[in-house]
């Protein structure tokens, strides 16, 4: 395994588009600005959105960018490839510092993105940016679905020991739960690798806190913490914020100081006990998030 | 050693051969092993085998892929067309010269067969994809071999995974150079063996081919009652040419071979012979039977190997056409019987009784026996990689005596039955030809003739009888016993 001992390598997965990069970015400042932790955090999606609000920037040159610019993986530099923190996060400022990577990957449609992970994985480790004096946390964004071996990548052994999932009351959001919990299952026994609680993204639906409890405690983790929906998120990113940085005293900053707290002090990681589709759609039933289905009117369009 | 003795014999070598294995195994290898019987109505495939089935894991096969049943037997031997190995370095380079295809012509000029041309995919062609990639390399071929006739994209694996679109870069680089560029999807790991290779190969030539769809002027050449193509004979050591000698000799004409020293011009011209001629039937008979059917060219299959079983072929083939063709065919086999008597007299004496085991691919398995027995020489055990039922079907016809099959044989079964049944000759590929020369056996490579050939017609013939009598007896074999091994 690259890197100190007391390293943490964790990773941040869930359905496309549940607010994974903005809920990762706001709770890593907080990790960093409140409790002084050093973090690299490694984008693993092609969109390339895991470090804008760190970076202040709309998005930064992806390590395969750089690779398919220069020519080979070989001619790209880390200092190229991994940036530092800005404002709060840079090296000089009080607190802990983040740097960031993006692996990038094709335009959808070609090629093959996972491989990209893994190839951008395996030029981060190889350039020793694992070994940065001080680091306390790795942290791997993933795109939505863990679609094959590629976005596996940073659940396998030596990487992510700690996975957190971003989720809602939604269905789709929680279907994608449980795949992730499976996909984990499948790497838990041969690498380290544990789930380590769920993280509601409100979106304010009914039940949605009984819910997303109850769907932990089935998979057999914690619910580490509700984050409830506030418009200060969009404001902030807005200004490619976080809203620690942007509002620091705001409820919301607090919010992701608390989550921060929870993840840093978290003692609670373990192999996750997935469900049946099944079991998902009686949970979904027992929430009223589906009406009961009369099996006669299943395949039949709705009357005019 | 008696028939009876001789069949007991294989029997329980098939049966001492599957006890090694654990029993899911056992149950199926034993599927794939029998003593095929030439007097045997009852058997459906020589030997009742089993055969195009996935080989067992973890055995050593002798199989090839599909892409080397497209690159490298069925499209690479085409002479004036460029084949570019899509995808990393590897499948190309080791593919490349290794199979003997002659031809005639200038190579890297207006020739291409022996080159290798490989768009060398690299950590980011995968990531990003190799669709620009394999565009510039057509452009760089047109920049440097302008005389090259086509292109043929030949899929690695890696091509098939990522899901580049090889169809549509063809399609537009094709009408941008104004010549045929024909992508195959022949990735490895298609199929269980090269067979498929061949079956997309056929397909893709039916659909980029024919029918007008190559820009290439046919109009020179006008068709008569006497043109036929050879099909299925790669010219490995110069094959076609022995072949088409004969042929022409007794007044056909022979517009194309398919595809050793083949060109587009001829493959293009096929349609419109009299009587296709196929050979190696494995891996050309997709393509036989779609100009059977869409141009109504009846297909019969031959066999040049061996004086026995080349005459029975040149009087099936001239019994297709004309009297004056079976005048001349008959003129031909009288012509070569001198020299075929003097092979015989000089090597017969010399082989005769040594047996044989075999383990080819294609046609081989079958076709070489004649030429074994005509020298005197008894098969006793033969087997495909890659065969299908049909092929077993044929090889009923083809065997004289109790003959052991085996279907797929891989590295541990070929070595236990030649220890079992202790051959004089072990005629098989590259990769088992230096386990059993190390056990002090003779041995020719049957895939490639051993750096020899040709072997077809007549002058191939004398060159087998002597290649045989070479391996056979060479006074290195008294030398192969180590001197603490000798007795006394």
């Amino acid at each position: 395994m690259a890197g100190a001992a007391s390293l943490r390598q964790i990773a941040f997965y869930g359905k496309g588009g549940i607010g994974k990069s903005t809920t990762s970015q706001n709770t890593l400042a907080a990790m960093s600005h409140y409790f002084e932790k050093n973090i690299m955090i490694v984008g693993c999606d092609p969109k390339a959105d895991s470090t804008r609000l760190i970076l202040h920037e709309k998005a930064q040159d992806t390590i395969l960018s750089l690779a398919a610019e220069l020519g080979t993986i070989e001619d790209v530099e880390m200092e190229q490839a991994r940036l530092w923190g800005k404002g709060l996060f840079d090296q000089k400022t009080p607190g802990g510092w983040i740097n960031c990577a993006e692996s990038g990957g094709p335009e959808p449609g070609v090629g093959c993105a996972g491989r990209g992970v893994i190839t951008a994985i395996n030029f981060l480790e190889e350039e020793g940016a694992y070994d940065e004096e001080g680091l306390d946390f790795v942290s791997y964004d993933v795109l939505g679905d863990v679609v094959c071996g590629g976005f596996a990548m940073p659940i396998r052994e030596g990487k992510a020991q700690e996975i957190y999932i971003v989720m809602s009351g939604e269905m789709m959001a929680m279907y994608a739960a449980n795949n992730i919990s499976k996909g984990i299952l499948k790497y838990a026994n041969t690498g380290g690798v544990r789930l380590a609680g769920l993280i509601c993204n409100a979106r304010m639906t009914d039940k949605e806190y009984d819910l997303a409890l109850e769907l932990a405690q089935r998979l057999g983790t914690q619910l580490i913490h509700f984050v409830p929906r506030n418009n200060i998120v969009q404001h902030a990113e807005l200004r490619r914020m976080t809203v620690v940085e942007y509002s620091p005293f705001s409820d919301q900053a607090r919010e992701y100081k608390e989550l921060a707290r929870k993840i840093v002090y978290n003692d609670m990681k373990v192999i996750p006990t997935p469900i049946t589709m099944d079991e998902l759609e009686e949970l979904l039933l027992a929430f009223g998030l589906e009406d009961e289905v009369d099996e006669t009117q299943v395949g039949k369009a709705a009357e005019a | 050693m008696g028939p009876e003795t001789l069949e007991a014999k294989q029997k329980a070598a098939i049966e001492e051969i599957l006890k090694a294995y654990p029993e899911k195994a056992a149950k199926n290898r034993e599927k794939h092993l029998g003593v095929g019987s030439p007097n045997d109505e009852n058997q459906k495939t020589c030997g009742d085998v089993r055969s195009n089935k996935k080989t067992v894991p973890g055995v050593m096969s002798q199989r090839g892929c599909a892409y080397a049943g497209s690159k490298g037997v069925v499209w690479g031997p085409v002479k004036d067309m460029i084949h570019i190995s899509h995808g990393p370095i590897g499948c190309g380079q080791y593919s490349r010269a290794g199979r003997r295809n002659y031809y005639i012509g200038v190579t890297g000029v207006d020739t291409f067969v022996t080159m290798n041309f490989s768009s060398d995919f690299q950590e980011n062609n995968i990531v990003f994809g190799g669709d620009k990639k394999l565009g510039k390399c057509i452009d760089e071929i047109e920049e440097l071999f302008p005389l090259n006739n086509g292109i043929t994209v030949q899929s690695e694996c890696p091509i098939g995974l990522i899901g580049d679109d090889i169809g549509a870069v063809s399609r537009v680089k094709a009408k941008e150079i104004d010549k045929v560029i024909v992508p195959v999807n022949c990735e490895g790991f298609r199929g269980v063996s090269q067979s498929l290779g061949h079956h997309i190969a056929n397909d893709t030539v039916r659909d980029f081919i024919f029918d007008g769809k190559v820009n290439i002027d046919t109009s020179d050449v006008t068709a008569t009652d006497y043109d036929v193509a050879i099909i299925g004979d790669y010219n490995i050591g110069g094959d076609a040419w022995s072949s088409r000698i004969l042929l022409e000799e007794m007044g056909l004409r022979v517009v194309a071979q398919w595809s050793g020293d083949a060109t587009l011009k001829e493959m293009a011209l096929t349609p419109k012979v009299k009587l296709n001629l196929l050979h190696c039937y494995r891996s050309m008979n997709y393509i036989s039977r779609h100009m059977e059917k869409e141009y109504g060219i009846p297909w019969i299959e031959y066999n040049f190997f061996g004086p026995s079983q080349t005459i029975k072929s040149l009087r099936k083939i001239a019994a297709f056409f004309d009297e004056s063709v079976q005048a001349k065919c008959e003129e031909v086999i009288a012509k070569y019987q001198p020299m075929i008597d003097a092979v015989i007299a000089k090597y017969k004496p010399r082989l005769e009784g040594k047996t044989v085991m075999l383990f080819v691919g294609g046609l081989r398995p079958r076709h070489v026996i004649g030429a074994y027995e005509d020298l005197g020489m008894e098969v006793i055990g033969t087997g495909y990689e890659f065969a299908h039922d049909d092929d077993y079907k044929r090889t009923k016809e083809e065997i004289f005596r109790s003959t052991v099959i085996y279907d797929d044989v891989n590295e541990y079964e070929l070595e236990a039955f030649v220890k079992k049944l202790q051959p004089d000759l072990v005629a098989s590929g590259i990769k088992e030809k230096y386990v059993f020369q190390k056990m002090g056996l003779p041995y020719r490579q049957m895939h490639s003739w051993d750096y020899s050939g040709p072997y077809h017609g007549y002058d191939g013939f004398a060159i087998f009888a002597s290649d045989m009598d070479l391996a056979i007896n060479s006074p290195v074999w008294a030398h192969s016993k180590a001197p603490w091994e000798k007795e006394g």
